[in-house]
């Protein structure tokens, strides 16, 4: 390793230390004010009573300070659960908002500081370790030792960088009260963008913006030479940063609605709640614009754009889940299964999400148009069960947390409603194909091997068969790593592109369909 | 019932390619393929990639494993020690016997060793078997410091790749005065050996080994070359070509020159037992731009899925159509259609030749004196297979080819359009009824540079 590799791995877990140590850091006091300040106005007397055993008390950790906010609000709701008064129950969690707002810490004091120390300097060793990777080497692919790696091949690296992920996703979704510490210190980047306070969401967004600039440069040196890759990496980094991250903080700060202009139903699984469709109309013109361009995304751009390009120029070029595991991920995309059992597992799966997203937010649309007259506040539950289930289980804690143990692609393959709509209509209706190179193929096995969606990439490959799958999602990397230059990522006619009996070139004794 | 019992000795891409189309054809037939190497079919072609940690061993195995009870193809993974022809009875190492109907005999390839002192030495080993890689993985596991390959072609230039991931400096030693030049034309062997050295790979050209020098315990310490210098190494690869695999066959009714001798049906002298892949020897070469004995991935393939038809009752002929191959080395990647031999006859046949300014981007192509194309070979971009199967079976103008020469282009999106500059390297040259293409918007504006 190169001296400016070895003092950027450093810094990195210097700057991962800090991030993992600062919920760690200060204390925590409460007072009515700050419980009134912080509760929906319905709940202040009642809340600033329920914690008023907490009032002064300085608990040195997190742990102590939720752990009586919880016994004390808990013993409440209980009581009132015993004797049935269920509206008087209070379902509110003020729990991160309280944490927040008694925290007194350092990095409260000196965000700056704290963000340089943590975030800062894992950035600029992750940026040191990869900006000059494979400097002087020539252009090639750089997939030497991955299975001999702790990391890349389910090691004791492996388990450690999941477990972590996973735990990381658990708190964020959770137990976000834990981390107010690591919110404390990016709430002058949240006032700078959007003049407002910042939420365990913007920690998040600028963690995972972070992420994917760091590993999409970690790209662009590993796939030196490649302009397919350096370009769509670019686009994925641009699209994160410009409109998940940026545009929708601009917005609020410009008193408009939060919105994400790339992301897309159902994959976007709330855009029809009805307090989506609410802030749109209450939005005025920009408002309803938002809510224009969300549908014609759904009926016009995914159909238009899947049949000339293929479902790549979303999921590989301008998603965020994509862009995460197109870059954070690539490390792991040998990871992926690639068992015919898999495949099964994967459709019976992905098309049940899809279809559970559809009847969800049909039924979301037709009870917000009944006035809800119709389910009443049955969809409320059916939107809880699939942002718990779907929206946070499985895209977050599994579909991040399972990159070193299953692939960077387990939520975009198994799990995401718009890839498997995506997905149809690449498989049915579109240009798009990977084609083999006649009968150049010998079956190496670098293709199946690194296609992170599982796909058996050779099975085809040998035959001389296109390849039209519905969950390639186009990264190029198969016709990147193949030696024998047999993979070529196109689009072009409809006409022949699905051959059912492919027949292989180059033997003139006899025609056989391979 | 089965209808017979067709046994194939042999699991690599032809005896498998065999039994796959066997099945396809004929439901009825008992196959059973043999192997001591390994149970399961893999790709020999990726044992490297196994070494550098790009996949696993399973990773090279092109068919799950439930794939072949599934076909009913029977798997035994033994060594066969003799064939008792006249019996229809192979014996294994094991003792065992299996009777066979037909017989089709896949044993492949060995590396060669031209009987030079010390090749038997620890330390000193080909690249061709599982059982190869197990060895190599052994030899490098322990105080190399230096390594020595004997033999500039394929294989060599895997090993060599090999070796540098394993951080061994190499040494390799080529007996002509280019790399591979008994197969490629001067310029492509002089880019080839320009990258070998940008890899820090040691090459010294027309050098042969003369000897291997043993240390105390029997392991290699040191070659000496045909310039009578000496150079110290712990690791020896012999990787001057391979020769078929046929030893236990000799002696017997078989008939059995460099390798097993087969008509263009496969067939031996022995009725029920047929060759394929790399240990047939063809009576008569195939075509005239071929050899005798076929040592290439695809040939194997297409030899077995030929015999299968013969044995399901279509007798086929053998009837390769153009020619193709392909190879890495190093960063690489190399194709080639038709018929590009080292040399040419300047009389009868015209040359076309472009280089990057990189040089590491060349397209070579040869014609007759009417101006028809023989052949191209292509270096560091990707041409696309079915176009030039077509042209040079249809014997195309040059003209022609190089006009439609985008439509061949078989790089992947936004990588440079070299079309462009050998289009007008070609007018420049030979002149000709077409416009160069152009540079579209996009390539443009997000294309790589030519």
């Amino acid at each position: 390793m190169r001296l400016l590799e070895k003092i950027g791995l450093v810094l990195f877990l210097l700057g991962m230390g800090v991030f993992i140590a600062i919920p760690f850091l200060g204390s925590y006091t409460l007072d009515r004010d700050l419980v009134v300040s912080n509760t929906k106005e319905i709940h202040q007397e009642k809340m600033g009573e329920i914690l008023s055993p907490m009032y002064g008390k300085e608990y040195t950790s997190n742990f102590s300070f939720l752990s009586d906010f919880r016994s004390n609000f808990n013993s409440y709701n209980d009581q009132l659960k015993s004797q049935q008064l269920w509206d008087q129950v209070i379902w509110d969690d003020y729990g991160f908002a309280l944490a927040k707002a008694a925290a007194s810490t350092p990095v409260r004091e000196n965000p700056w500081l704290w963000l340089g120390l943590s975030i800062g300097l894992a950035v600029i060793g992750g940026f040191l370790y990869n900006f000059k990777k494979y400097e002087g080497e020539p252009a090639g692919i750089k997939n030497n030792g991955i299975f001999h790696s702790k990391l890349k091949n389910r090691g004791w690296l492996g388990m450690v960088t999941g477990g972590f992920l996973i735990l990381f996703y658990i708190l964020l979704y959770w137990f976000p009260a834990y981390l107010v510490n690591l919110v404390w210190m990016v709430e002058p980047i949240s006032k700078m963008l959007s003049g407002g306070s910042a939420s365990q969401w913007f920690l998040y967004g600028l963690v995972y913006t972070m992420a994917i600039l760091v590993m999409g440069i970690r790209m662009f040196r590993k796939y030196r030479g490649n302009k397919y890759q350096q370009l769509r990496t670019a686009s994925v980094m641009f699209f994160q940063t410009a409109f998940a991250f940026l545009i929708p903080e601009i917005l609020v700060l410009l008193n408009q609605p939060y919105f994400d202009f790339k992301n897309i139903w159902p994959l976007d699984y709330d855009f029809f709640y009805d307090y989506q469709i609410d802030t749109f109309l209450s939005g005025g013109g920009v408002g309803m614009f938002m809510l224009i361009w969300g549908i014609l995304l759904i009926i016009v751009g995914v159909p238009v754009f899947t049949y000339f390009f293929g479902k790549r120029w979303y999921c590989s070029w301008v998603c965020g889940c994509g862009g995460l595991a197109e870059t954070v991920g690539d490390p792991f995309r040998q990871l992926s299964d690639k068992s015919l059992k898999a495949w099964k597992y994967e459709r019976w799966i992905i098309h049940s999400v899809l279809v559970l997203a559809v009847v969800m937010t049909a039924l979301t649309i037709a009870n917000y148009f009944s006035g809800f007259s119709l389910l009443g506040n049955v969809t409320n539950q059916l939107h809880s069960f699939y942002g718990f289930a779907i929206g946070s289980a499985f895209a977050g804690v599994v579909g991040t947390g399972f990159y070193p143990f299953m692939g960077n692609r387990v939520w975009c393959r198994f799990g995401c409603p718009l890839a498997a709509y995506l997905g149809i209509v690449q498989r049915f209706k579109s240009r798009f194909r990977i084609t083999t190179n006649g009968g150049q193929c010998i079956s190496c096995g670098n293709c199946s091997t690194y296609c992170e969606m599982g796909i058996d990439v050779r099975a085809y490959a040998q035959r001389g068969q296109n390849i039209v799958r519905s969950s390639c999602v186009g990264c190029g990397v198969c016709s990147a790593v193949c030696p024998r230059g047999v993979l070529k990522l196109e689009n072009g006619p409809e006409e022949n592109r699905i051959q059912e009996l492919p027949i292989i070139i180059g033997n003139n004794s006899i025609k056989i369909n391979a | 019932m089965p209808t017979r019992h067709i046994v194939i000795l042999g699991n690599g891409i032809s005896g498998i390619t065999c039994a796959r189309q066997l099945r396809k054809l004929e439901d009825q037939v008992r196959i059973t393929v043999i192997s001591g190497e390994s149970k399961y079919f893999f790709s020999r072609t990726a044992l490297m990639y196994v070494s550098m940690g790009h996949m696993k061993f399973e990773h090279t195995q092109p068919y799950e494993n439930w794939f072949w009870e599934k076909n009913r193809i029977e798997l035994i993974h033994q060594w066969v020690k003799e064939v008792k022809f006249k019996e229809k009875t192979l014996i294994f190492s094991s003792g065992e016997k299996l009777p066979y109907d037909q017989l089709v005999i896949a044993t492949g390839s060995k590396p060669n060793k031209f009987g030079w002192p010390g090749q038997d030495l620890n330390g000193v080993q080909g690249l061709y078997s599982k059982q190869d890689l197990e060895l190599f993985e052994e030899n490098t596991s322990v105080n190399v410091s230096h390594a020595v390959i004997v033999g500039g072609g394929l294989i060599g230039i895997e090993m060599a790749e090999m070796l540098a991931y394993k951080k061994i400096p190499v040494t390799f030693l080529v007996r002509e005065k280019g790399f591979w030049d008994n197969v490629l034309p001067r310029e492509e062997s002089e880019l080839v050996g320009r990258h070998i050295r940008e890899h820090h790979i040691h090459l010294m050209m027309e050098t042969e080994l003369k000897e291997i020098i043993s240390d105390e315990k029997g392991r290699v310490k040191a070659v000496i070359t045909s310039k009578n210098e000496e150079i110290s190494c712990q690791f020896v690869g012999l990787t001057a070509g391979v020769s078929p695999n046929v030893d236990f066959l000799r002696g017997t009714e078989l008939a059995v020159g460099r390798g097993v001798k087969v008509n263009e049906f496969f067939q031996t002298n022995l009725p029920d037992v047929f060759a394929i892949g790399d240990c047939a020897e063809f009576e008569k070469a195939p075509a005239p731009d071929r050899r005798p004995i076929e040592q290439v991935w695809y040939t194997g393939r297409m030899h077995g899925e030929t015999l299968a038809y013969t044995l399901c009752g279509k007798q086929t002929a053998y009837n390769p159509g153009i020619w193709f191959n392909s190879a890495k080395f190093l960063d690489i990647e190399y194709q080639t259609y038709g018929t590009v031999p080292p040399i040419w006859d300047e009389e009868k046949v015209q040359n076309f030749y472009w280089e990057h300014s990189g040089g590491k981007v060349s397209f070579r192509m040869l014609m007759d004196a009417q101006g028809k194309i023989l052949g191209v070979n292509n270096f560091g971009f990707r041409l696309r297979h079915e176009f030039f199967d077509q042209a040079i079976q249809e014997k195309w103008t040059v003209e022609r080819v190089i006009a439609g020469l985008k439509k061949a282009n078989f790089d992947p999106e936004f990588f440079a359009p070299y079309y462009l500059e050998i289009q007008q390297a070609f007018k420049k040259k030979f002149g000709g009824d077409f416009q160069p293409e152009k540079k579209s918007w996009i390539q443009k504006i997000l294309g790589a540079k030519v």
